[in-house]
């Protein structure tokens, strides 16, 4: 978390070559622009004295042109993203997903009404010849959160790339996805169960491409694996180890794929989880223990002969199967009129779920998509805290329909509406309108 | 950078021993490639002319070529900008990064047209460098051929006597044909045309023809039905010969436009591969003229 001096002071630390020394740079720049029209004047003066034959064949080797003069074009690549929206909700107080430990992130905190959705800074840059850097903040009222921050190389070769500092794991498809890029208004149920909103971690990643025509890539990360569904231990070495594997292709012109399994493992101690026990009362609850989540994803998109201009679809899915093993504390509530009391026992749990989505650009512009959530509870084992503790039976569902409108590259306006039924006895009727502006210089987006 | 110079060049051999990989990012340049490389290459065209080069999917089967590419050949002049710099990062490859003999922009290599002078993104999707489809003027492709057949005998040093041979041959064969293209598109000259895109900017620089209107309002915006109408007013004021696009663009705006202003439309190749005629890039060309000296007798 960040001050707003400090964020003040990282942007213009972002900007050396205005913030250091203004003036001089700016004479620089003066004097650069002055002897390249200078350069340019003789060269026009030149050709006129020697009119140029159009097919003249004795033309000396091409040189390749300089550079443009050192500017700003040393600064990072600098994007902004403004993301904000209306929704008509229901007031539902604590969005809990029935049956599922609160992961905590974005989507629990759904505000009602006009807000802001997302502003986001991203800056990148190659370091040196041997690394890049990238840097991702999550601008919000008095904080900013950097949600990644880390360096990859660029010289391993050989298929291979080490990636290190915070980032957003290779795992699963939407993972590496920030919400401007995400084809609905809001996280699938499945991400906000698992991580709340993608899974980040500061640690390194290993990634290496095989050498195959079809695509064939490999992760393994490491790290610390202090967020959802680990917790900051305190301790050395890695709190959660992550491998990813992904196949990919095409099939004819207008066909393309790719597919994938991921494993997490994360370790927690105390994680905090606020729940509703037998008597309908707030129970904090602490979980040590570990956490093993496998996934699958899948992708296929369609334009015809690979031309996404005027027409595309795209198909998406993902599938998890998780499982905690170890120890659930229900705090001492008691007080309160509630049930727990402080008591430590064993806890385990199987779930598992999916997500299904397909987007279809029917015009230039004009994009509609059709999402479906499911969430499996499946069997949730409090121990000797079942007496106080509630299960459920509710499969947490969600249908959404949403179309958008994007005038260019750069912007984007959606409408979406669901029928979510994530929420224990909740039946509920969202409405979204949103924006997703994106300034500066052009990302370039994953498949 | 020294370091990874040797690491490359102590690499190089055992890809040497095959065909030298080179990944095309426009079918224009795997041509050119085919051209000078003969059979000591092996290319790959990333992308085909049914598809607008500015907007391609950085697709795995991408990433997967990449990976294993020697020589890169694309346009650069941010043409490529929404997807070729994640094949690059993602495929890790460090012999083809920029800056490296295995990475070629022909775009350095030519003079670009249409500089913005200023850039601001209410002016549409404009390039800061420069109009990128510089392949439309054939003295560009034989600048780039020299400087790509420089490149394969710097990065190929085993095969460089027969790159040499076959750029020179190509050149030849290029000026012979340039030199009878300049002569059959004499009546082309001060022709005036509309385009749907400025994608044939270089294209009618080279035939001193005359562009008198655009159908996208702005560089990459999609052409709206009021747009069109203006334009089809001003064609009235000051009338077009006929409507130029390309063949991966939709027909539906050029053929609009051309039947109301009663002007034909054509659908040019625009690159290698466009229509069953530009099946090199001789062909490319010699498809081309006839299009036009059919459409303005």
């Amino acid at each position: 978390m960040l001050r707003p001096a400090l964020i003040a002071a990282a942007i213009v630390a972002a900007f050396p070559a205005y913030a250091d020394s203004g003036l001089d740079a700016l004479r620089a720049e003066l004097r650069a622009m002055k002897s390249s029209y200078e350069a340019r004047i003789q060269a026009l003066e030149a050709r006129l004295e020697k009119p140029e034959s159009p097919a003249a064949p004795a033309e000396p080797l091409p040189q390749q042109t300089a550079a443009a003069p050192a500017g700003n074009h040393f600064n990072p690549d600098i994007s902004l993203i403004l993301q904000g929206r209306y929704a008509h909700l229901q007031d539902a107080g604590e969005r809990r997903i029935a049956g599922f430990l609160p992961s905590g992130g974005h989507g629990a905190d759904a505000a009602r009404g006009f807000s802001l959705d997302g502003t986001e800074l991203v800056m990148s840059a190659s370091v040196d010849p041997y690394f890049r850097g990238h840097l991702i903040l999550a601008l919000q009222d008095e904080a900013a959160e950097i949600e990644e921050a880390w360096f990859q190389t660029t010289g391993l070769g050989n298929g291979l790339s080490l990636k290190g500092g915070r980032f957003r794991s290779g795992l699963g498809y939407q993972n590496e996805q920030h919400p401007h890029a995400w084809d609905f208004a809001d996280n699938t149920l499945m991400y906000r169960a698992l991580f709340g909103e993608g899974y980040g971690n500061d640690g390194v990643q290993l990634k290496w491409v095989a050498p195959t025509d079809l695509f064939m890539e490999f992760g393994a990360e490491a790290g610390r694996g202090a967020s959802f569904p680990g917790t900051d231990r305190n301790t050395n070495g890695a709190g959660s180890v992550a491998l990813f594997g992904h196949l990919g292709g095409d099939v004819g012109a207008s066909h393309s794929w790719r597919a994938g399994v991921s494993y997490l493992h994360a370790h927690a101690r105390d994680r905090d989880s606020e729940l509703e026990d037998m008597n309908g009362v707030h129970a904090d609850t602490l979980f040590s223990g570990k956490s093993k989540t496998w996934m699958a994803d899948v992708v296929w998109k369609w334009a015809p002969n690979g031309n996404a201009r005027e027409q595309n679809f795209k198909f998406s899915a993902e599938y998890f199967r998780r499982s905690e093993r170890g120890s659930l504390l229900c705090e001492d509530n008691s007080a309160e009129d509630s049930a727990c009391t402080g008591l430590d026992d064993a806890y385990r749990s199987h779930q598992s779920g999916f997500y299904a989505q397909g987007v279809y650009q029917f015009m230039p512009r004009w994009r509609t998509g059709y999402r479906y959530d499911r969430l499996n509870p499946g069997t949730v084992d409090f121990g000797a805290n079942s007496a106080f503790l509630p299960a459920t039976d509710t499969q947490p569902t969600r249908h959404s329909l949403m179309l958008d409108y994007s005038p260019s590259e750069f912007s984007r306006l959606r409408l979406q509406y669901s029928k979510d039924k994530s929420m224990e006895g909740q039946n509920e009727n969202q409405w979204f309108v949103q924006y997703v502006h994106s300034l500066g210089s052009h990302g370039a987006h994953k498949f | 950078m020294r370091n990874l110079l040797v690491l490359f060049v102590l690499w190089l051999p055992v890809h040497a021993q095959a065909a030298l990989n080179v990944f095309a990012c426009e079918p224009e340049w795997a041509a050119l490639a085919h051209e000078v490389g003969g059979g000591d290459v092996k290319i790959y065209s990333a992308t085909t002319a049914m598809q607008d080069p500015h907007r391609i999917e950085a697709r795995p089967s991408l990433i997967a070529q990449m990976r294993r590419a020697d020589l890169v050949v694309c346009t650069g002049a941010e043409l490529e900008i929404g997807w070729l710099p994640v094949l690059l990062r993602e495929a890790g490859n460090a012999a083809v990064q920029p800056g490296l003999p295995g990475y070629f922009e022909a775009a350095r290599f030519v003079a670009l047209l249409d500089k913005p002078a200023r850039l601001d993104r209410a002016d549409g999707d404009v390039h800061a460098s420069g109009n990128p489809h510089i392949h439309t003027d054939p003295r560009n492709i034989l600048r780039v051929s020299t400087a790509l057949t420089a490149r394969l005998a710097e990065i190929d040093p085993a095969n460089a006597a027969a790159y040499r041979s076959r750029g020179q041959d190509f050149a030849a064969r290029w000026n012979a044909a340039m030199a009878r293209w300049q002569t059959r598109a004499a009546p082309l000259k001060e022709v005036s045309v509309a385009v749907q895109h400025a994608s044939f900017l270089y294209l009618l620089n080279w035939l001193e023809m005359r562009t008198v209107a655009t159908l996208e309002p702005k560089p990459g915006v999609e052409p709206a039905l009021g747009h069109l109408a203006r334009v089809a007013a001003q064609l009235q004021v000051t009338p077009a010969r006929m409507v130029l696009r390309a063949a991966y663009q939709s027909p539906r705006p050029a053929d609009w436009l051309a039947s109301r202003a009663g002007i034909p439309a054509l659908a040019l190749p625009y690159t290698v591969g466009g229509n069953a005629r530009a099946g090199d890039l001789f062909g490319l060309f010699d498809d081309t003229l006839d299009q036009l000296l059919k459409a303005a007798p």
